[in-house]
């Protein structure tokens, strides 16, 4: 099941849920709790699924596990990479881990890079799973 | 805009003294009146910078310091803007004094920080854009930091040692203030043998929690002149402006940046618009500065201000740093208090402390640390979700 609900499609094509102004085409990710455009006050904003694809804008890594409410997922903390991908058609920068398996020196601003739903965290019950960003080409190293 | 004097700037040390942020706030206070030659009795109006992380007396930090001072029945305002608090209180102190609604007033900014990075409100919170970074991608402060130095790399060519320079520049500055918490002059080699917390960012180059307390007493020009003071440091421009759609950079503590899809471009970005504005109040530009309090959250980040400010071109800001023009001694010093580099953040004071280094500097009290015949500063930052900050100092 999704971590938090509504930020984003899960299955083979998974897509974040974003808003899109119905009169000026202004993006919005999450829909209701990102930057408003002032010239859309009032305007209808309707839900919309965002690009899968976009460009590497930047990266980094978390060596030190954060405090909650990041979940530690396994019995150790593990470093991870963040990236941060300007969407192709909506020119906007969207953040998120990077599936496993891939370390930053593979990684330069620029390349194209793909949406995949990956495991944040798992308990007795369920798999609670969000959206990640994959390398294109590597994908099947995060698909679930 | 009209100036407003400021008369008298205290602090108390920045550490990790894990005492009530009152105290910080009191001490800072008593300083900041002494300073001034005025009497607690004297002032007028209280503006609090507040704290989150001091429990409720921290959200009512006017009164709370009001209050260890004795009540006096004086006005007071608390405010809260995250990093900007601290320049937020000035200006509604400034607000106060403009309208004639006070002559003389103090701001005081002051907490206590648990170690370690800073967390978000505790709760099951899936509309609150600083719970989701944490829970969703694990995106602490550094996380943006470490965006943003790494865009520097590969856009313009900086690299790790470039950012290590700034680090190990306002060590060497901090040494000089006792007010700092590090006052150990770093090299090269300090900060790349320590941890790395988010490539390329180490321990040593990421602002550390602290302890502070900061504290102004402010007044009109005619009240300053009525005391005799008739060359008053004065506050010529504040911006506390918010972000201009769309802000192509993503800032903390969001998912995502605006959108430039429909409007604007990619050159788009807050923190270009910041010092603009006091520059305009101020009718100062760039190349009227003489020093430059920055906030250099990271290393890396104090570059990216050098660009924001208009000491440069985009992405030209490693030039200055590597020619030693951002030095002590240099065409432009940056952060000669020795920064947040020196002092770690205590984020109600910390607005407040780039001010009353800009007062030591302006009157010549500065020390080894002293900016040449200085005779007008800029101090700049922003608070998280979208407040800006800057403060302009002429003398």
């Amino acid at each position: 099941m999704a971590a938090v609900e509504g930020l984003f499609t899960l299955g083979d094509e998974p897509r974040l849920i974003g808003g899109r102004a119905r009169s000026r085409g202004s993006y919005f990710f999450p829909k209701s709790l990102a930057g408003s455009d002032p010239a859309c006050l009032g305007d209808e904003i309707e839900e919309v699924l965002l690009s899968r694809t976009g460009e590497l804008w930047s990266y980094t890594t978390g060596e030190y596990a954060p405090p909650a409410p990041y979940v530690i997922p396994g019995d150790e903390f593990e470093p991870y990479v963040i990236a941060a991908v300007r969407l192709a058609e909506e020119n906007l920068v969207v953040l998120g881990q990077v599936v496993d398996g891939v370390s930053v020196e593979e990684l330069s601003v620029g390349m194209k890079m793909e949406l995949v739903i990956d495991v944040l965290y798992s308990d007795d019950e369920h798999d609670y799973l969000v959206w990640k960003w994959s390398p294109v080409g590597t994908s099947e190293n995060g698909e679930q | 805009m009209d100036d407003i004097a400021i008369l008298g700037v205290g602090m108390h040390p920045w550490g990790k003294w894990g005492r009530n942020f009152v105290e910080y706030g009191e001490k800072a206070a008593r300083d900041a009146l002494a300073d001034a030659e005025v009497g607690w009795d004297e002032i007028q109006f209280v503006s609090g910078a507040n704290s989150v992380r001091c429990g409720y007396p921290g959200y009512v930090s006017a009164s709370t310091f009001a209050n260890a001072l004795g009540f006096t029945g004086c006005q007071l305002a608390s405010s809260y803007a995250a990093c900007a608090s601290g320049a937020t209180a000035l200006s509604i102190a400034r607000a106060q004094i403009l309208s004639g609604v006070c002559d003389v007033a103090l701001v005081v900014g002051a907490e206590s920080t648990p170690k370690g990075f800073f967390a978000p409100n505790a709760g099951e919170r899936h509309e609150d854009p600083d719970w989701l970074r944490f829970h969703l991608v694990g995106a602490t402060n550094p996380t943006y930091f470490a965006l943003y130095a790494r865009r520097r790399m590969e856009l313009y060519g900086d690299t790790s040692e470039d950012f290590a320079a700034v680090k190990v520049k306002n060590s060497r500055h901090g040494v000089f203030n006792s007010n700092a918490r590090y006052t150990k002059e770093y090299d090269v080699d300090d900060i790349a043998n320590s941890p790395m917390v988010a490539d390329p960012l180490r321990l040593l180059e990421i602002c550390a929690t602290s302890d502070g307390g900061a504290a102004l007493v402010v007044s009109s020009l005619e009240w300053a002149a009525s005391r005799g003071i008739d060359n008053p440091v004065r506050v010529s421009g504040i911006s506390t402006v918010s972000p201009t759609y769309p802000n192509s950079v993503i800032e903390l503590p969001y998912l995502a940046s605006d959108s430039w899809a429909a409007v604007g471009d990619e050159t788009m970005t807050f923190k270009d618009n910041i010092a603009s504005r006091a520059y305009e109040e101020a009718s100062v530009s760039p190349e009227d500065l003489d020093f430059a309090e920055v906030y250099d959250l990271s290393s890396a980040y104090e570059l990216d201000w050098y660009e924001h400010i208009g000491l440069c071109e985009r992405g030209d800001a490693a030039k200055l740093l590597r020619a030693g023009d951002t030095a002590l001694g240099g065409r432009i010093p940056v952060n000669p208090s020795g920064g947040l580099g020196a002092f770690g953040e205590a984020v109600p004071a910390q607005a407040i402390a780039q001010v009353c280094e800009m007062v030591w500097q302006l009157r010549g009290e500065a020390g080894h640390r002293q900016v040449e015949g200085a005779k007008v500063g800029l101090s700049i930052n922003h608070g998280m979700f979208g407040h800006g900050s800057s403060v302009i100092c002429t003398r």
